[in-house]
């Protein structure tokens, strides 16, 4: 039985601003399947007693000190910019297609 | 249509809840070493951190975190002995990465409370959670009417912000403030903002966006145990607007519910102009942020004995102070209260330290200074007076130098930028007349002036002593020393008191 459906594939797509097609949909339907599987396959093996886990590092507390460090001039930040309009990266219009 | 506070207060209860977000004054950014600075020109505190370029990586700054848990000790919370970020995934151009770093079901602290006063009563407002996230950039909409998203050709971004470390203190829902949510609402976040004050962590300034505030309302029916649907609204920029879209916002709902309508769960924006609400997005379909925890930041475990040793050094907190100074200066509920909304204590604490009694200090901040604040539109800390002066012109008073129609004057001319109190003095003479030469030269021509008045005096009338007074005072365009000028009077008219 499939876990994840059609649906909840397209829903993320929006969320994801993803434009799929009907073929698309399926397709991925079934590979996002595949996934959930081989994670459930690990969650059978997980014992009682061991807490899950997030992060592979057993490490806590990885701070910086509150320091100023150089960053990039503007002409740099916004080379890669498709667009820029004074000094600032233009976007599309953001509610266009919810409006 | 909306209905009438009063009527909606009559018929519903409101339930609040307040989300507020502080920037922390850091120098540097929560996740990389960009600078903090505001108003800086656009895209120049940036770097491949922030703008998310591929393979850069957030490493947490310390001094946010610990503000983070000096702000949740202030508010009485647990602090977390192990927590993670998490990611907040949105798209959305205000961040760079398409997702926010934030934290979701592990805030860094949580189960506290704050007490706030609202006319003389204590309200205890309990808090949530206090969360660390960063905050976003700063969008222009070009095109379009209103210069707002709906509407707009496109949208033009500054990333300057994006990445400032940014607190989120979350209230639990306020029941039971009844008419009061307003009032409430608004002492909330005034006391929220002393602290944070105190506390030395943000500049907390809600016009330039380092303190802002969602207000969450709901109304049920009077008598109903179950509350009804909530909206929240963003924008409120000031004190005031707190107090405003609360009491809007209660208006409207009112308004719905008594045709039958149903309060739709949503954003709303607040218009500082109208001082009402407008429909944002709708809640429901926004909220799918698909949180999970950061990986690229390890758990933050602060160790017990720091957190000990910060709980230990916290400064007094503004109630506690405000109470200790109420005691000290032995002032009224009331005379209290009306300093704090005008902003005034810090400046007479300080008057007072440079050593004013505290009655003057309090006379001269709540009165002729505060008149001038209210006609020049500024603050009273804005005025261009320190306190430092006010206690020298008291003193002047004090030690008979001045008399207070000249320390107004003197105040005017410090006012003016003409120099220190002294300096006003000495270049615009206001030395109270000590010369008793100069004095007696003045009563002579005053006592000649008013042949009826001295009559009266010499056959007994002395209540008409006032008027030759008054002649000294004009005479010496206020500099004479009343008492000394009535003594003089008597003295040469032959007549005692």
């Amino acid at each position: 039985m499939s876990a994840i459906t059609r649906d909840e594939v397209a829903h993320l797509a929006r969320l994801s601003r993803l434009a799929l097609t009907d073929d698309e949909l399926d397709h991925y339907a079934t590979q996002l399947d595949a996934i959930i599987e081989s994670v459930a396959k690990v969650a059978e093996v997980a014992a009682e007693d061991v807490p899950p886990s997030s992060h592979a590092l057993p490490l806590t507390n990885v701070f910086r000190a509150d320091e100023v460090q150089p960053g990039l001039a503007p002409e740099q930040a916004l080379s890669g910019a498709p667009a820029v309009e004074d000094d600032r990266f233009r976007v599309p219009r953001i509610l266009g297609e919810e409006a | 249509m909306t209905m009438l506070y009063d009527e909606a207060l009559d018929r519903f209860e409101p339930v609040l809840g307040l989300e507020t977000h502080v920037e922390l004054g850091t120098k540097s950014k929560m996740f990389c070493g960009c600078k903090t600075t505001f108003g800086a020109p656009p895209n120049t505190q940036v770097c491949p951190t922030c703008l998310a370029f591929p393979g850069a990586l957030p490493v947490a700054n310390a001094a946010a975190i610990e503000s983070t848990i000096r702000i949740g000790l202030a508010l009485n919370c647990s602090i977390a002995e192990w927590c993670r970020f998490a990611r907040k995934n949105y798209f959305y151009p205000d961040m760079p990465k398409n997702y926010q770093i934030s934290q979701y079901d592990e805030p860094l602290c949580f189960d506290g409370y704050i007490d706030v006063e609202v006319n003389g009563e204590p309200v205890r407002i309990e808090i949530e959670r206090v969360h660390l996230e960063e905050d976003t950039g700063k969008s222009t909409h070009v095109g379009g009417a209103t210069g707002r998203i709906h509407g707009a050709d496109y949208s033009i971004v500054d990333y300057n912000r994006a990445g400032i470390p940014l607190v989120e203190i979350v209230t639990k829902p306020i029941p039971g403030t009844d008419r009061l949510a307003p009032e409430v609402a608004k002492a909330y976040v005034t006391e929220l903002r002393e602290i944070m004050r105190s506390l030395g962590v943000s500049d907390v300034r809600m016009e330039e966006g380092s303190l802002r505030c969602d207000v969450n309302v709901s109304l049920m029916p009077r008598g109903a145990s179950e509350w009804g649907t909530r909206t929240e609204t963003k924008n409120v920029n000031s004190l005031r607007s707190v107090e405003r879209a609360v009491r809007s916002e209660i208006e409207r709902q009112a308004g719905v519910l008594a045709e039958g309508g149903k309060i739709v769960q949503e954003t709303r924006h607040f218009h500082e102009d109208t001082g009402t609400t407008t429909s944002g997005r709708s809640k429901e379909e926004a909220q799918d942020y698909r949180y999970f925890p950061e990986p690229d930041l390890v758990p933050i475990a602060p160790d017990p004995a720091w957190v000990a040793k910060l709980k230990e050094a916290l400064p007094e907190l503004p109630l506690a102070r405000r109470k200790r100074l109420q005691a000290e200066w032995a002032l009224s509920d009331h005379d209290m209260q009306a300093m704090h909304n005008a902003d005034a204590i810090d400046l007479v604490e300080a008057t007072v330290a440079a050593g004013a009694p505290a009655a003057d200090a309090r006379k001269w901040w709540m009165g002729e200074l505060a008149r001038r604040a209210n006609e020049t539109g500024v603050p009273l800390s804005g005025l261009p007076i320190t306190p430092v002066q006010i206690a020298r012109v008291t003193e002047l008073v004090a030690s008979g130098a001045l008399n207070d129609k000249l320390a107004r004057e003197v105040l005017e001319g410090v006012l003016a930028g003409e120099g220190t109190p002294d300096e006003v003095v000495e270049r615009r003479g206001l030395q109270i007349v000590n010369d008793e030469g100069e004095l007696s030269a003045i009563i002579d021509q005053v006592l000649a002036d008013n042949a009826d008045a001295v009559e009266k005096v010499r056959s007994g009338k002395i209540a008409a002593a006032g008027a030759l007074v008054g002649g000294v005072m004009r005479a010496s365009k206020g500099k004479a020393d009343a008492a000394r000028a009535r003594q003089l009077i008597l003295e040469k008219l032959g007549v005692s008191e």
